[in-house]
């Protein structure tokens, strides 16, 4: 009898640490973006003085986010050239991916194996190391400067690991299911799009979530090849706004533009986690 | 008999259709994957090239570009500037893998455990990291700002400063702020990779050495750690590649300073390329980067595939 009650009190003691440390970690790991979040409603007076307390403690006020618009092109342009950027590099990754992945894994052609190498082989190699020819073949191909130049690049950076993801996503499904829809007599579209296509889905999902995470937050690329302001997607003309570019560094603003950029990301995030772990266990399973 | 001529009969049906593949898979399998290739051709294996042509010319932005052979890398070789980024880079990437590590494998231990709250726990240290690497350095810019920003002023408050202490202001509170921010951002991809390794280890090894009398510190010796070699190998792959690559931080919070101690080097690179557009010698820059990246990922993918070898 006395033992139990003492295991069962040191159970408790060391759940309640077990817990504790959870909780008080997992509020470190959130706090920055909550106080950042918070404090965008802060009224402009506010805005300037320490974030002490985060929330607005004069009274709440969207004004940090109408302001963004008074900055340049105007942050609404920005995030539609965000949005431009990331769904068209999503859309295009998850096609193209799809199609290759299929590729490899069902068919049988010259060059084959030193095609995968190859695709797979460019993510050794950092693309920091040859944006200056990227910034040339743009111009070479009337593409400077333009939001779909940006999309191309993007899209070939994700090539590696959304086409890996989708040639195991196919050689997981039995052949026999095509067979059987090849007996039947669809076509090879068809087969693709109405047999293969529900199957490979949570594939497509991760490729897409990871496509749209990476185009959503790249900052090098984009600042290099996108030298007009009215082609700045959010994280170069957010950086614009807080180097001071339009002005005294406005940090309501800034943080306002901040919840703007986060939020997409943590909300896909948040619905898709299981498609995220997926693909990071899929890359370091191999 | 009948089994002989039952195999006879299935005999030219096999070749024939295996044929008829090969021959649809010569053309067809090429299209599928003919978008692919075409991008990474245009977008990667041309500009690798060129990078490399680039880098034995005088190449300014406008202009006519010259042949200087290997001038570009001689003048490297002088180039106190770009040997100043790398040694930084390098102290950052040493710097910042451990500490990532070493917040990383005891969240790792912590979540890996079947229990309730523990999703809930994986998922908010995991938040950070998808968020970008542009929008953190812009929070924390403002977080660590000497006027507006939380941590000064708190301080301040708290009486633990007499003045408002300006954190990026001198070298070691400004590379440190970037290390801290970096692992609140970094820390969680690399607990749910060593997360994974740490599942898929037996329990019932665990139980057996438990049973034998081995502490804890001693299983996770002899134990978790062996077995996780692999799994440690990526994980460090992925923080040295990503941080010798390391940018937008010190571009957005630091802008390279102080005194232009925090330039990395694909900052040096930036700088040359697109700042001063010496394009030539900023691809010559950038072999030299590309080559120490390659070599240190050959080298990390020999660990990788060889995890019993020393």
């Amino acid at each position: 009898m006395a033992t139990t009650t003492r295991t069962r009190e040191r159970s408790i003691g060391s759940l309640i640490a077990e817990h504790g440390t959870g909780i008080i970690l997992s509020l470190l790991f959130i706090a920055p973006i909550v106080w950042a979040i918070l404090s965008t409603f802060k009224p402009r007076s506010e805005a300037r003085l320490p974030p002490i307390p985060p929330w607005p403690t004069t009274g709440f006020s969207i004004d940090n986010y109408l302001t963004l618009d008074t900055f340049g092109a105007g942050l609404s342009h920005s995030a539609q050239n965000s949005i431009f950027v990331a769904v068209s590099s999503v859309v295009l990754t998850a096609i193209i991916s799809l199609l290759a992945g299929y590729g490899f894994s069902r068919f049988r052609f010259p060059f084959k194996n030193l095609f995968f190498i190859l695709i797979l082989s460019t993510i050794m190699i950092p693309f920091q190391s040859i944006l200056t020819p990227i910034f040339l073949i743009l111009s070479w191909l009337g593409l400077q400067n333009t939001l779909t130049g940006l999309v191309l690049v993007y899209v070939t950076l994700q090539m590696p690991f959304s086409i890996f993801m989708m040639r195991n996503a196919f050689d997981a499904v039995p052949k026999e299911i095509e067979e059987a829809a090849r007996i039947d007599g669809a076509t090879n579209v068809a087969l693709l799009t109405k047999v293969m296509l529900p199957l490979v889905w949570p594939g497509v999902v991760t490729v897409g979530l990871f496509a749209f995470l990476n185009t959503w937050n790249e900052f090098l690329a984009a600042l290099v090849l996108m030298t007009d302001q009215s082609k700045f997607t959010l994280p170069i003309m957010m950086t614009a706004v807080q180097s001071g570019r339009f002005g005294a560094v406005d940090w309501g603003a800034v943080q306002a533009g901040v919840t703007i950029m986060m939020i997409p990301c943590l909300i896909l995030f948040l619905l898709l986690q299981r498609f995220y772990i997926r693909g990071l266990t899929a890359g370091a399973v191999k | 008999m009948s089994s002989i001529s039952a195999k006879a009969g299935a005999m030219p049906a096999a070749p024939a259709r295996r044929r008829s593949k090969i021959d649809r898979g010569h053309w067809v399998g090429l299209l599928y994957i003919a978008p692919a290739i075409v991008l990474v051709m245009v977008f990667f294996v041309i500009p690798l090239g060129m990078t490399a042509w680039m880098s034995l010319h005088n190449w300014p932005l406008m202009g006519q570009h010259r042949f200087i052979g290997l001038d570009n890398y001689v003048a490297i070789t002088k180039d106190v500037r770009f040997w100043n980024a790398l040694k930084f880079t390098g102290y950052y990437t040493v710097i910042v893998t451990i500490a990532i590590f070493a917040v990383a494998f005891p969240l790792a231990l912590f979540v890996e455990k079947p229990r309730p709250m523990m999703g809930v726990y994986r998922t908010a240290f995991f938040m950070p990291v998808v968020v970008g690497f542009a929008s953190a350095s812009l929070l924390w810019a403002w977080l660590l700002n000497v006027d507006s920003g939380l941590f000064s002023p708190a301080a301040q408050e708290l009486g633990l400063t007499e003045k408002r202490f300006n954190l990026i202001a001198t070298f070691n509170p400004a590379f440190w702020s970037i290390i801290v921010m970096v692992v609140w951002k970094v820390a969680g991809f690399t607990m749910v990779i060593l997360m994974t390794g740490l599942q898929s280890i037996p329990t019932e090894l665990q139980e057996a050495a438990k049973i034998d009398g081995a502490n804890a510190w001693q299983r996770f010796r002899s134990i978790t750690f062996p077995l996780m070699r692999r799994t440690v190998a990526l994980a460090l792959i992925l923080s040295v590649a990503g941080s010798i690559l390391a940018f937008d931080q010190f571009y957005i919070l630091l802008r390279g300073g102080p005194r232009n101690s925090t330039i990395t080097a694909v900052y040096w690179i930036f700088n040359q390329s697109f700042v001063s557009f010496k394009l030539g010698y900023g691809a010559a820059l950038s072999m030299v980067l590309l080559v120490i990246l390659v070599v240190l990922s050959l080298i990390q993918l020999r660990l990788l595939r060889n995890p019993e070898g020393t």
